[in-house]
């Protein structure tokens, strides 16, 4: 067998091809504006992303399934003006009591979801638009129909985002924490790994034993936990919880998949795509204002960009698929 | 005879005060409809609060409609409601400058009086409009406050909402012109306009993106309630040297509001919800009882607030122009931010 050459590895791999687009990204951007490349910048794209990061990795789950998931920022609004509301009228104190709280409402939305469309079989996407108007209202229910939550009512809870650990933004090490456990969840991990037989042929992972209804309603369980997650970070970075948050920003999310190389038809998407894939949104939103585009035509090269990325990687990928036949022809 | 007279003159005095036991209240039996743009909007229940308050004091009763929707059609149908019903006047926070014209039209000729506050709708559809600080008013307070909190001279920049937001860009059209028309202006550059789209996470990457494309700024002015706080936490979690004016809310703001330097916001600017609750209040009164019909200078008393005047609106209508937006600072924000 003859070696790979590095052209072929970087073309032959999706992930190795997303890390080069960011590269090309980050040098393009580091040319117009030499800022961009020092850590704080970059340290504070993180912070400012953490959310949808954070995020990306529930919805990989979801869309290995072939599902989707459009209701999880009101997950984040409910869970996030909860905190927000108990802590401006002192019912709790403690962030992580705080933490703890948005992360069971998460995980029971969540499960709420999951049941229904695991159960139920309602179409995810169907089921989901249900949610999203339901716990949105329900934020705004929590909010007495529209308060804020802000700084100063959130005491120590907002210090959580501005806390450094080991030099480290606490945020950030959320995200990094995330990220390594959901690599190994993914790879080496027996429900992991069913997530993944079940997205590529859910039929025969019925019939191989798995109950592909209760990995279908985890996922979404797994999702609402991370919203959950979510809405907690969102209030501590922003210092203020408002029932409007995040509104839309769902479809930052599924980008991120998306461009990370996530099917939406389910079965193949790595953990490592989905980072690059948000990173790669991240950069293009840090970038954007920076560069000094036009207001109005920020949103339209983002649109480009992104479906420049996915379909640059879309026929790289055909090309990796051809060359991976022909290996086996020969 | 004389008797029987004066009896009758007693009778009918008592029943006369037990219809209407309180002589003073200028509203007395008055019913208004107050309708909202939607349900769950902090900001209108401050103004509708006040509104209330004032109407009861004077002896009529409120009744608050929220529509469905922030839409033109929701509060339409909501109108259509109210009108037969026996309301003796509609305030309203309009959804649509044109579209609920017919309907309030509707309204009027069935002889309700239409007052409107916080969002006008157009001249044809009411009969006359509080507005809480006049545009040129705003843009003033805010130019003065960036000349100040600058020292007279340097770089500045905006951070709006989004760029098509109509308020925001009025408010920012006034700022240029008075920044180009005033001598006193000259050393000020306004260098960029950004929309961080009233989103806490873009209004944060402008603010960054604005930090490090112009690394002597030293003042933003954001008239947003949602940039500026994204940006008073950006500036004061960095210790940038940056400083920070422009609309906020107070509740919002009182972390991040001093003169010194661990503060990114020495003052901040916000019209007077309950000011303008109270006038709207006032103004609707007086239109029911006929003081004021909503034509030009024409005059009326607001309580203890004092004589306002109607004056002609931009659209060519006539409005009641509240004052001078409030100034929050140091010293008075705790006690501001119990309000809003």
């Amino acid at each position: 067998m003859e070696k790979k050459s590095v052209l072929k590895k970087i073309t032959g791999s999706r992930e190795a091809l997303l890390a080069v687009i960011l590269i090309i990204l980050f040098a393009a951007i580091t040319i117009v504006s030499p800022s961009f490349l020092t850590p704080k910048s970059l340290l504070d794209m993180l912070k400012n992303n953490a959310v949808t990061m954070v995020m990306s990795l529930g919805m990989l789950c979801v869309m290995l399934v072939g599902g989707i998931d459009i209701s999880i920022m009101s997950t984040l609004a409910l869970s996030g003006m909860s905190i927000g509301m108990l802590l401006k009228y002192e019912h709790i104190t403690s962030p992580v009591l705080a933490f703890v709280i948005a992360l069971l409402i998460g995980t029971a939305c969540g499960l709420v979801v999951g049941l229904v469309i695991s159960r139920a079989d309602v179409p995810p996407i169907i089921a989901t638009m249900g949610f999203m108007y339901i716990f949105r209202a329900m934020g705004y229910l929590v909010s007495n129909g529209g308060e804020w939550a802000s700084a100063k009512a959130l005491g120590s809870f907002k210090d959580f985002a501005t806390t450094k650990l080991l030099g480290i933004n606490c945020v950030i090490w959320v995200i990094i924490l995330c990220y390594v456990v959901f690599f190994f969840f993914m790879k080496w991990t027996r429900t992991g790994r069913k997530i993944y037989a079940v997205g590529s042929n859910a039929n025969a992972a019925e019939v191989s034993g798995i109950n592909v209804k209760n990995i279908k309603m985890l996922v979404y369980v797994i999702m609402g936990f991370l919203a959950g997650l979510g809405g907690a970070l969102q209030v501590s970075i922003y210092a203020s919880a408002m029932p409007d948050m995040q509104q839309g920003g769902e479809m930052d999310v599924i980008a991120a998949c998306v461009i990370g190389g996530v099917s939406m038809s389910g079965g193949r998407g790595t953990v490592i795509g989905a980072l690059f894939g948000s990173l790669i949104l991240a950069t293009i939103a840090k970038a954007l204002p920076l560069v000094g585009f036009d207001a109005l035509w920020q949103n339209t090269i983002k649109g480009i960009l992104i479906l420049v990325v996915v379909v640059v990687n879309v026929i790289l990928q055909r090309i990796a698929d051809k060359n991976a036949l022909k290996g086996r022809e020969m | 005879m004389n008797k029987k007279l004066v009896s009758a003159v007693l009778c009918g005095t008592m029943i006369l005060g037990s219809v209407s036991p309180v002589f003073a209240g200028t509203a007395d039996g008055m019913k208004i409809a107050l309708v909202a743009k939607s349900a769950g909007n902090a900001f209108f229940e401050i103004a509708a609060g006040a509104f209330e308050e004032t109407v009861t004091a004077e002896g009529g009763t409120v009744e608050k409609v929220y529509p469905e929707a922030a839409t033109a059609d929701a509060q339409i149908k909501a109108l259509d409601n109210l009108i037969s019903q026996d309301f003796d006047a509609i305030c309203i926070s309009a959804n649509d400058v044109n579209a609920l014209q017919a309907k309030l039209e509707e309204a009027m000729d069935a002889g309700i009086k239409v007052s409107c506050f916080d969002s006008a709708p157009n001249k044809d559809s009411r009969q006359v409009f509080v507005n809480q600080a006049g545009t040129v008013a705003v843009g003033q307070a805010l130019m003065d406050a960036v000349l100040d909190i600058a020292g007279g001279e340097g770089q500045w920049a905006i951070l709006s909402a989004t760029s098509q937001a109509a308020n925001q860009n009025a408010w920012i059209d006034a700022m240029k012109t008075i920044m180009e028309e005033d001598e006193k202006y000259a050393g000020l550059e306004l260098v960029e306009v950004a929309y961080g789209d009233d989103e806490p996470q873009k209004s944060t990457d402008q603010t960054a993106a604005l930090l490090e494309k112009y690394p002597d700024l030293k003042v933003i002015c954001a008239p947003t309630t949602v940039g500026i706080a994204a940006a008073a936490k950006y500036l004061q979690d960095n210790e940038s040297a940056c400083k920070l004016t422009g609309l906020g809310l107070p509740s919002e703001m009182i972390e991040y509001t001093g003169a010194d330097d661990a503060h990114s916001c020495p003052y901040f600017y916000l019209w007077d919800m309950v000011g303008l609750g109270n006038l709207s209040a006032y103004a609707t009164i007086s239109l029911i009882s006929g003081d004021i019909t909503g034509a030009l200078d024409e005059t009326f008393t607001a309580g203890d607030m004092g004589e306002y005047t109607i004056t002609e609106a931009d659209d060519g209508g006539t409005e009641i122009v509240l004052g001078l937006p409030l100034e929050f600072n140091s010293d008075n924000i705790e006690e501001m931010a119990e309000l809003y």
